[in-house]
């Protein structure tokens, strides 16, 4: 399976990755803070994931590592 | 397989940057492309002053910090005393366009061979958002609050077409990290900026249009709209001057 990981502590919240996913499988999270206090991306459904990195390539914090299987 | 990780050249460290500003993928870009051309042991980066001052922490290559505005003249001392070395400048609009408008327009002039980084956000980011030279007319910031009018403050400058125009630069184009198309074709041009300072063509100045949601009043994902809808149209993305370019291309 295709893996997205998420450094979360590094996460701001800003939200970019969710608008760019084709596959519309990243939301904030509604439940979980991180460090800062921001709630952080989380992916709901990983077997969706297709590898673009397209979420990846739009966050400014460099969150996100992707790997394809 | 790894598709997409951290490049090296940018430290693991968090970055001061507020959520959603596009600051953060420019310095991944630029450290994305430092990696590519296997140049971090040589490349000095020249840190401005606006809201990436701190830049000199976010990248493993060394680092000067410039007075305001002054970083292509800093620039231009490393690279004539050290030709070898790879400088770049990382200036937003304030500090390129304002106040280092004539260190920025002399280097060019005298054709450095330096690759310049030119984020383009509208608005004076770290000072707490007063009008910058590239304000867009109507737009509301707390130095324009009825919003800059053409009449008294006169019309935002477009820094690439403007230095363009010079002889000594080699490359000038306009990117803009709206979407992931488009950031990925900002990461080819400042590739490219890199490559042409490798292969000493001259000046390149990239123009990155970019995002300041806390100083705009938007959410990040507004912004990037904001940016699209009403930027775009007055700064056109593209290649302003390119030296390489064939004739027909022109």
């Amino acid at each position: 399976m295709n893996k997205v990981t998420f450094n979360v502590d590094r996460c701001k919240g800003c939200g970019l990755c969710v608008t760019v996913c084709p596959k519309k499988i990243i939301s904030l999270s509604s439940t979980n803070l991180n460090q800062k206090g921001y709630h952080p991306a989380e992916i709901t459904d990983m077997s969706k994931c297709i590898a673009c990195a397209m979420c990846a390539t739009m966050c400014p914090d460099t969150v996100i590592k992707v790997e394809k299987e | 397989m790894v598709v997409f990780d951290r490049p090296k050249a940018l430290s693991d460290v968090p970055l001061h940057y507020c959520p959603g500003c596009t600051h953060g993928i420019v310095h991944r870009l630029v450290a994305e492309a430092i990696d590519d051309l296997g140049v971090v042991d040589k490349t000095v980066g020249i840190a401005p002053v606006g809201c990436s001052v701190f830049a000199y922490n976010y990248f493993e290559c060394d680092m000067i910090e410039a007075a305001h505005g002054r970083a292509p003249a800093v620039a231009t001392g490393v690279k004539r005393t050290n030709p070898d070395t790879v400088v770049f400048t990382y200036q937003g609009d304030g500090d390129l366009a304002a106040i280092g408008t004539a260190e920025t327009v002399h280097a060019c002039a005298r054709g450095e061979n330096l690759t310049i980084i030119f984020i383009n956000n509208c608005i004076y980011g770290m000072t707490g958002g007063q009008m910058a030279p590239t304000s867009m007319p109507g737009q509301v910031t707390t130095t324009s609050p009825y919003g800059r009018d053409r009449k008294i403050q006169g019309s935002p400058i477009r820094v690439c077409e403007m230095l363009s125009t010079l002889d000594g630069v080699a490359y000038a184009e306009r990117v803009s990290v709206d979407c992931p198309k488009n950031v990925l074709h900002a990461k080819k041009a400042i590739k490219k900026a890199f490559q042409n300072q490798i292969d000493k063509k001259g000046l390149s100045i990239i123009e990155v249009l970019s995002t300041c949601p806390s100083n705009w009043g938007k959410s990040p994902i507004e912004s990037l709209e904001w940016l699209r809808n009403e930027m775009m149209p007055y700064y056109p993305l593209g290649v302003y001057k390119d030296i390489d370019a064939k004739e027909e291309d022109k």
